[in-house]
């Protein structure tokens, strides 16, 4: 269980916080969506959740261990999927996975037999020995969420796993994460994507000028809220129609 | 490791340039160290006095086998083709020379017998005024200091020798001895005599390879402060760094295996080096490297030296955040370090307070320790003050790269 308190970020020189007074609770087996538009805080909140960064004021807890005092314990028992393809270019798909993998402490065989599985699911097998450089981004997306799940976390956090990818990608990825779901994973995700949220979370939080604004079951949230016949009417209705241009 | 690996180009630009390097300064610097240069540099001479004085100096500058002498006619000719750069140097030796130093040798000499009471003629006679001579030396103005002051020393020299030579004869003669076997030696009575290091009771001659193997290998080895310093900051732009932080190893056991790496190419790098100085040099007519009894402590050298120009592209690489910061400030601190460390200037020709700053150079404490190996054949013992401030250097700056990171991303 993720417990959230009173978490806040602001960034050096910034006049506005990012993140401002955010509680939130996801509980064990959820897929959880962080919804908003750009520059709402979902990025910075996943970011303190997994130890990117450092918060201005305000705690949270992982399965009851936080940062400060578990540290490593905490790493070893979450998964990160960053938004950025976090590979090695010049590297193949195999030696990214075997060099990621390793600093998990998943070593020989027992390594290998878990890349070459991974890499089946999500269809890359046959580019298991070719450089993520001459990779579609559909393929450095799904390489890149195999380095996050190698230690079979419990947590798994995601940031965007699908944006800039073909709809073959998207769903052979969205497929997968459901099954690790399915085997007791917790995910907790963002994205831009409402329609893949609406059916993919079990519940979502809509973030704007970090704070939460409204949370709960995506069907919950859509029956509640007048006139809203998805979670993209949900959306609207709460941030407004107004451009979120930020730099 | 494997990154390394894949990018062969620039692997062959780490191992090659150096070398490339090396082998171009010790062609350049090799004649300096030849007792007989293969090199003559031209000098023009304007030839004024016509008389003894002048074709003493002529024949010195000949036998000195430096120089090359093109006589011109006048003054201004030889002036105008070294002020446009064509030569470095131009000595004009002005009219009468000789007849002038004579005149001026015979009326000392005179003086000196006539207070002996041997001239009592001459006591009464008034001296003639004779004029001072000044030999000119024109040099090019892109010429060094160091040329110049050598030159200038040199002549000097050749013609104080002319004069006591002059002032002997005028003795000789004025003591009436019409023998042609002079009765003063006129040769330096105090000698000097170069006593070098041996080892195994055989000198050690120092030779350009050995002054440039050891200062261009550092040189080299603290230049895998740039590529070490940018894998850092890649790794920071292309994402990867994000999956090391949040894996659960430290930032000091990413730093470890960086070390561990990049300290394997910095000894392939040295032997590579090495292998140049002792069997490709003498292949091309330069002087080979003699590392016979001295590999253990070269290595010793080369690895503490290593570890010191890793801890500070370690260092680079943390606090840099764009390649543009990291490469420019790695290969400028490079240069920096070494003109600091005495790899182009010898320490001992610096100003005083740049002699005191260069004893904080990474860069002058491995080449003490080279240069204590190579040429001055000394015990472990006395290279162990040079190495342990290498290795306190590299601890300090990986300890400062670990704090600076756990600040900027301690959570």
């Amino acid at each position: 269980m993720i417990e959230i308190n009173q978490l806040s970020k602001k960034y050096k020189g910034a006049e506005d916080f990012s993140v401002k007074d955010l509680n939130l609770k996801v509980e064990d087996g959820e897929i959880y969506g962080l919804l908003g538009p750009n520059g709402a805080g979902k990025t910075t909140l996943i970011s303190m959740l997994t130890s990117l960064l450092k918060p201005t004021s305000g705690s949270f807890t992982i399965n009851g261990l936080n940062f400060k005092e578990n540290k490593n314990q905490l790493k070893q028992l979450i998964g990160i999927v960053p938004q950025e393809y976090a590979l090695y270019p010049t590297l193949t798909a195999f030696e990214n996975l075997q060099y990621f993998g390793s600093m998990y402490g998943i070593k020989g065989e027992i390594l290998k037999k878990s890349i070459n599985k991974h890499l089946e699911v999500m269809g890359l097998s046959k580019f298991a020995h070719k450089k993520t450089d001459t990779f579609s981004g559909g393929m450095k997306r799904r390489v890149n969420l195999i380095a996050g799940i190698l230690h079979e976390p419990k947590v798994l956090f995601l940031d965007e796993p699908t944006v800039g990818v073909d709809v073959q990608s998207k769903n052979v990825i969205i497929d997968y994460l459901k099954l690790l779901n399915k085997q007791g994973t917790t995910i907790v995700y963002t994205s831009h994507h409402l329609n893949e949220a609406e059916f993919f979370c079990t519940h979502v939080a809509i973030i704007d000028r970090g704070k939460i604004i409204i949370k709960g079951i995506p069907s919950e949230l859509i029956k509640n809220q007048t006139g809203a016949n998805n979670l993209e009417d949900v959306f609207l209705a709460q941030t407004g129609n107004a451009l979120r241009d930020y730099a | 490791m494997l990154l390394l690996l894949r990018d062969l180009g620039g692997i062959a630009i780490l191992f090659i340039m150096p070398i490339l390097l090396l082998i171009v300064i010790t062609l350049v610097q090799d004649s300096t160290f030849k007792t007989i240069s293969d090199i003559k540099i031209p000098v023009l001479l304007v030839d004024n006095d016509k008389g003894e004085v002048s074709k003493n100096i002529i024949e010195n500058l000949s036998d000195s086998n430096s120089f090359e002498i093109l006589q011109k006619s006048s003054e201004e000719e030889a002036k105008e083709a070294v002020f446009s750069g064509k030569y470095q140097l131009a000595i004009v030796i002005p009219e009468n020379l000789s007849t002038s130093l004579q005149k001026k040798v015979d009326q000392n000499v005179e003086g000196i017998l006539s207070k002996f009471g041997l001239e009592e003629d001459s006591l009464n006679v008034a001296k003639e005024v004779i004029p001072q001579k000044e030999v000119r030396l024109y040099f090019d103005p892109a010429t060094q200091v160091s040329f110049k002051s050598s030159v200038k020393n040199g002549i000097e020299k050749m013609i104080s020798k002319i004069e006591t030579q002059s002032i002997y004869k005028a003795f000789q003669t004025e003591l009436g001895d019409e023998d042609e076997k002079p009765i003063f030696d006129t040769e330096n009575f105090i000698a000097f005599k170069e006593i070098l290091p041996t080892k195994n009771n055989e000198e050690i001659i120092p030779n350009s390879a050995q002054h440039n193997v050891p200062a261009w290998t550092l040189f080299a080895i603290f230049f895998i402060i740039v590529p070490l310093s940018i894998n850092l900051v890649k790794e920071k732009n292309q994402g990867t760094f994000v999956r090391l932080r949040t894996n659960p190893v430290s930032y000091a056991t990413v730093l470890s295996g960086k070390t561990i790496v990049y300290l394997g190419v910095c000894l392939i790098q040295f032997t590579l080096m090495l292998l140049v100085g002792i069997y490709l040099f003498p292949a091309i007519g330069l002087p080979g490297v003699d590392v016979s009894g001295k590999l253990t402590m070269l290595y010793i050298v080369a690895l503490f030296s290593g570890l010191a120009a890793i801890g500070l592209g370690l260092l680079m690489g943390t606090i840099a955040k764009t390649q543009e910061q990291a490469a420019p400030f790695g290969a400028t601190s490079v240069v920096i370090l070494a003109a600091l460390g005495g790899v182009w200037v010898p320490v001992f020709v610096m100003p005083k307070f740049m002699q005191l700053v260069s004893k904080i150079s990474p860069m002058n404490w491995g080449l003490e320790a080279f240069y204590d190996v190579f040429l001055r054949n000394v015990g472990f013992a006395k290279i162990l003050p040079e190495i342990s401030l290498l290795l306190l250097f590299f601890l300090v700056t990986i300890i400062i790269a670990i704090i600076y990171n756990k600040r900027e991303n301690a959570v």
